[in-house]
Order: structure tokens, then sequence, then C-alpha cells
């Protein structure tokens, strides 16, 4: 699904990932862990195309392409989604408008049709009730008014409505109460599929107590340091980083 | 706006710039008496308007151009226009039926997907009145609408078939003193429509103008006079595009309404004329003075634009709120790219009590262009109660470009209540990655959060027009950003 090989990226001067090297299999649940400015974010920006970032060497490769040769919106056309830390408010564009155009977008990348009104309505249907997210939403501008937890359903959604082959999660859980994590984590579980894989990226393992990953990944200086089973999250979450950093640093 | 540039629009992306080849009668360039003299002959015109147009064409030539707006206008040569040209000079004039307007004019309409044609299935329920140059070729549903009593016909078959009306109206809301284009304009203007809503109807569909330039060389000066008698109603729509070429065009144009008693008129138009290239090359220049008169009590007027068009717009659609209570209404999204220039707002001036008036104005500036805002509220003594809210936004894309605001305020009432709120704002990358990442391509993305950003403005269009105003918003920021 991805490989990435000895990958560096920097913003501006400042080079955040030293060579990074990662593979994520058809069906899997990775979790990437490490601690603050670790490069975990500036990894899932460099994925979809952030502007912002540049890769200074390496190859991405996603369902045998390559990535980086991709402009943002051909990526996201080929299977690839993020659901931001942050996202963003567009005034005076409503959830459904938007979620059309990015819906044909998509189709008519794939060489389809633009899809019909009474279908797009049934989809639209059909994905909010993964999340619980209420009609009255459709209507309002893309995550205006909406509140911390509702941003973070309103991303599951359009996660859901744009079926994607890897979807990446960036700290989806900050900000959420318990009540909206597990509706978020059930959302993207009722969504996992033997053919769409996720990359959960986190600080904390809580959301991994309800998105159960297959690999766990420690991002620390650029790197990964260490890969294991999903035991690793819980020693994490009991010991912390600093005994994977030396032992990290003691192998160099 | 880190990574997001802003590139020249690479192609031609003005799908109306072509040219129709249709036989066509364009007097000599230039202006004098004997012009002014020649127009009301071609148009078979009585003597009072004779000498309506030679005063305003003698007080005109002792006027200088006007310099107060933010606007860069090169010198114009009013001696090497023609100020009359008719693209209907094979057949009769001003034909009445289908058959007896050429062929390639018919096209052209069809062309700008104008229906000709008196089908309601095609026309979805607009009439219209069809100018090309200096002629009206064609106005739809005449009949239908005079079972109603009303009147909707070319200004010049105005002129001829209800003299009494046009001559009472004509002037009395936009002198020709008001201003050097409106004095050009009296001088020399050739077709636009006139509307009469009597008393106590409500027009049952919309009417419109269309308005095309086509010969080259020739300036359009057209003249619109809209009349809703006591609690009336009229929906008026306008849309106006021209031919792409190097030479820069000259439209000065007079629109001016009277709004009697509880009568309510809306005009929206939709102004596409050509823009001139990316390097700034040709172009309409659009000097046009928009005035309404709401004077009788409880009466309404609203002005709803989109400007897209032109390389120097020069536009102030007001109202003159004389009747107690009544309102007026100004929406308006200008957008420039490229080398465009836009000096354009609005006019409220409460005279009757408790009047009120709303002002919504959205700017866009891309590219190297100017735009400016340019509003003034004024209170008069006797104003008792007007309130006013003014909302003035920008958008900037790009940083070559310039948003202005002159936001002028006159009040003599102590009881006025009036507001203003102004913004000038950018499109974050924040916002344009969002959509990238969920499949949105970059222009796409401007095309979406423009449009979102307008939609105050384009609810307040008819369900058309607002359809084609956010095409034309995307349309013309098309490769605005790379």
């Amino acid at each position: 699904m991805l490989k990435i090989d000895n990958l560096h990226a920097s913003v501006g001067d400042k080079e955040i990932l030293k060579g990074l090297s990662l593979e994520v299999g058809e069906g899997q649940v990775h979790a990437i862990m490490g601690p603050n400015g670790s490069g975990k974010s500036t990894l899932s920006n460099v994925l979809v195309g952030h502007p912002g970032y540049t890769v200074t060497e390496g190859t991405v490769t996603f369902k045998g392409k390559n990535l980086l040769e991709m402009p943002a919106e051909n990526r996201s056309h080929e299977g690839l989604f993020m659901s931001f830390q942050y996202p963003v408010e567009i005034p005076g564009v409503s959830m459904m408008n938007f979620m059309r155009t990015a819906i044909n977008e998509k189709r008519k990348y794939l060489g389809l049709e633009p899809i019909a009104p009474a279908d797009f309505l049934k989809l639209v249907k059909e994905k909010r009730e993964i999340v619980k997210l209420d009609n009255k939403f459709m209507n309002r501008s893309v995550n205006q008014g909406f509140s911390g937890g509702e941003k973070k359903r309103n991303e599951i959604f359009q996660m859901a409505m744009l079926e994607p082959s890897l979807s990446i999660l960036d700290e989806t859980d900050s900000g959420l109460d318990i009540d909206a994590l597990r509706i978020v984590a059930e959302g993207v579980n009722t969504l996992k599929n033997p053919q769409s894989s996720v990359i959960v990226i986190t600080h904390y393992q809580r959301l991994l107590d309800y998105i159960k990953p297959d690999i766990v990944h420690v991002l620390y200086n650029g790197r990964i340091i260490k890969t294991a089973g999903p035991e690793l999250a819980l020693e994490l979450e009991e010991r912390g980083y600093d005994w994977v950093i030396e032992e990290f640093e003691g192998k160099k | 706006m880190g990574n997001i540039e802003i590139k020249d629009l690479s192609d031609n992306k003005y799908k109306y710039g072509f040219t129709t080849q249709v036989q066509t009668h364009i007097i000599e360039r230039g202006l004098t008496e004997d012009t002014v003299r020649l127009i009301s002959e071609k148009k078979g015109e009585p003597e009072w308007l004779l000498d309506l147009r030679l005063k305003a064409f003698r007080y005109w030539l002792d006027m200088p151009m006007p310099q107060w707006a933010h606007l860069n206008i090169p010198p114009i040569d009013f001696q090497s226009i023609s100020y009359y040209a008719d693209p209907t000079v094979s057949k009769n004039n001003s034909p009445k039926s289908l058959d007896e307007i050429d062929p390639e004019v018919m096209k052209t309409f069809d062309k700008l997907g104008i229906p000709l044609e008196e089908r309601l299935a095609l026309s979805g329920g607009v009439a219209v009145d069809a100018v090309m140059d200096s002629v009206s070729v064609k106005t739809t549903f005449q009949q239908t609408l005079k079972e109603k009593g009303i009147i909707f016909s070319s200004i010049g078959e105005a002129v001829k078939n209800h003299p009494d009306l046009v001559r009472e109206y004509l002037g009395s809301v936009v002198n020709y003193r008001d201003n050097f284009y409106a004095a050009l304009n009296t001088a020399v203007f050739s077709d636009g429509s006139f509307v009469y809503i009597p008393k106590g109807v409500r027009c049952p569909m919309e009417l419109s103008t269309y308005f095309r330039i086509n010969a080259a060389g020739t300036g359009q000066f057209e003249r619109t006079l809209i009349v809703a008698d006591d609690d009336s109603y009229v929906s008026y729509l306008e849309g106006c595009t021209a031919p792409q070429r190097d030479e820069n065009q000259l439209h000065a144009a007079i629109v001016e309404i009277v709004v009697k008693d509880r009568a309510e008129v809306k005009y929206s138009t939709v102004q596409n004329w050509y823009p001139g290239d990316e390097q700034g090359r040709g172009g309409v220049y659009n000097f046009v003075t928009k005035r309404g008169l709401c004077a009788g009590e409880h009466s309404k007027l609203s002005w709803t634009q989109v400007e897209t068009g032109s390389a120097i717009t020069w536009k102030y659609p007001s109202c003159v709120l004389r009747g107690d209570y009544s309102q007026g209404e100004f929406y308006s999204v200008a957008l420039t790219n490229n080398y465009q220039q836009a000096d354009t707002g609005t006019k409220m001036i409460h005279i009757g009590k408790e009047t009120k008036s709303t002002i919504i104005s959205k700017g866009i500036s891309a590219g190297h262009s100017q735009n400016s805002y340019r509003g003034l509220v004024r209170v008069g003594k006797n104003a008792q109660g007007a309130r006013n809210y003014s909302q003035c936004d920008s958008l900037l894309l790009g940083s070559d470009c310039g948003a202005h605001t002159f936001p002028y305020m006159d009040i003599q009432n102590d009881t006025a209540v009036v507001e203003h709120e102004a913004t000038t704002s950018k499109i974050s990358e924040d916002q344009l990655f969002y959509c990238n990442q969920r499949g949105i391509s970059p222009e796409q993305a401007v095309g979406l959060i423009v449009n979102g950003y307008a939609k105050e403005v384009l609810n307040k269009l008819p369900m058309e027009f607002a359809v084609e105003a956010q095409r034309l918003l995307s349309v013309s920021l098309e490769n605005s950003v790379g």
C-alpha cells in the first residue's frame, strides 16, 4: 500500500524528517507515536502534499505510484486521506456543496460521470449516521459553528464519503472528550476493511484502546526508532518514551 | 500566501469574445452637434428630445472628465469613436418578427444564451429586450405583458408610442447636468429599455435587457427608464458582453428608476463586458450612472450587481429615498483580475422620514488589479429615524493587487442610526490546502471559497442569474493561482 524509504523533509531550512522508512500493508492499522517535536505532523503533511514542506531526499510509493510527484488533489483521488488536527472553517461554502465538489472531482479523475443528486443525498445520509452527525450540519458552512468534537466527527464523515484506501488520522484524539472519542473511533472501525489501511498518529495510548493497531512505531528526531506489536503502546503509556530513546541512542 | 503564487491569465477564458459578421451601418467617427442631430434623426425623434440632447451636448462640451475616482484612466479621444452602429440595417428598422432579423444576429444571441423565442419553456419565463450596438433587435413577450397594461419596449419605440410617459420621466432622476458621462449619454444615447408597470400590477415574469457590443470603433450609450406605479412590483435583470479586441471600447449608460407609493423594484446586473487581456490590453471602459428615486411612501428599490467584466468600471447604483418609510438596498460583488480597475459603490440619500438602507459590498481583487468601494450615506435634516447598515468586505488574492474603501457619511439628523463595518482578508493557505486534500484543485478551491465569500450577495439574484454569476466568478479567477 505505502512504502516510505529514507525520507528527508524540511520546513524552511530546518530538517525535520531525517531518513524515515516505513511500510504499511493492505488492511493494516499502524500507530505512530512519539514525543512532541519528533516529526509526527510533518510526516502526515508531507504524505498528503502540504506545500509548506520540502522533501529533500527519499522516495514514497503509494499503490505502486510515485506519491511525491502528484499534486495534493491527485493524492486524494488516488485514495489518500488525512483527518486534520485543526480542521479549517470555510465561510459561505456549505458542507453539501463542499462534499459534492470533492466527490465529483474524484469521479472526474477516475473517468466517471458526476454523482446523481439522489445518490449523493443517500450517500450523505448513510455516512453521516456512522459518526452520528446531524443533518443540520450539512447546510452549514464547512466547520463553521462546529464544536471541537463535531469538527473531528466531520473529518471522519468526510473520510467515509471519500472511501480512501489509506487514512491518516493526525492527532484525531486531541481535544476530544471520551464520548466524542468513542464515536470517532467507532466510525473509523466501521469503515475498516481488508483493502484499506489506517495510520493513527497520536501522542497518547487512549485512542488505541478503541482503534486497535497491528503495529506500533516510535518516531523520534525524524526517524522511526522502534517498531513492535500493540503491546508497545501500553508499555509507552506506562514508562514514557525515555527508555526507547536511551535504547536507540545506546545502539548507535 | 506562501507557495501559492499568482500567475497571469495565460489564455483567453472570456467565452463571449467572438465577433458577429453582420452588415452594420456605422456613422462616421467624431462628435459634433451634427452627430447629435443625426442620431436623433435616425431615430425619428420629436423636437423636445432633440432639444434635450443638444442642451446636454453643449453642457458636456464645457465639462472636464471627473478625476476623483481611484482609477488610472488613459486619455479618451471622444472624436475617435463612432456614436451609432446599426446591425439591423439590411432589414427594415427595428424588425418586429424573428424572420426579419439577420440570422447572424439571431445566432449571436443564441450563442450568448439569450432566448429570442417566445416559448416559455425556452425563455425560462424571462422577457428580453435584446440590444446590439445602438439598436434594439427584438423585445419578447410584449403582447403578453401588454395584456396586464405593462409597457416593455426599447426606449426608441417608447419615445414613439408613449411620448408623454417618456417625456415626464426621462432625466427626472438623472439630470444631464449630473456628471460628465450623464451629459454625454443624454446627448448621444441610443437604445436601451423602457418599462412601465401600472398601478397595482405585479409583473408576472422577469424583465431583462441584454446589451451586446459588436461593431469595432464604436461606443455604446444605452438608456434605460423604469417606472413602477403605486403598489406595483417588477424584477428586472441586465446582462452585457462584448467581443475581445485590443482597442478599448466606451460604454456610458444611464439607468433611471422611479418607484411610487408602496411599489417595489429589484434591479439585478451581471456585468461581463470584455475585461481586457492578461497584459491589460483592450477591454471596455464602463462609465455608468444608475439611480433610482423612491418617490412614494413605503417604496422599495434593491440593486444587486455582480461585476466581473470591463477594463475600467465607474459605477454607483444609488437610491434617493424621498418617500417616507422608503427602503434602498445595494448588494454588490465586484471582482477584478489582471489589470482591471473598478471604482464602484453606491449612494443612499435619505430624505424622507423612517427611511432605511442596506449596503453589502464584497470586493475581490486578484492579479495586478485595483478594486475600490466608494459609498455615500447622506441623511438629510428631515429624515427623522433614518437607518443605514453598511458592510464592505475586501478579499485579496495575491500581493500585487489593491483593495480600497472610501466610505463617506453626511448625517444631518440626530435621530439617524448609521452603522458601518469593513473587513479585509486573504484566502488562507490552510483553507486552500484543506480543499486540495479533499481532492479539490487549487483553482477550483479558489472558486469555491470566493463564491462562499460572495454568497450573501449571490443569494439576492434570481436563480438562473445566480448560477451564471457563480460560474463567472470561478472562470474570472482561473489561473489566478498556481
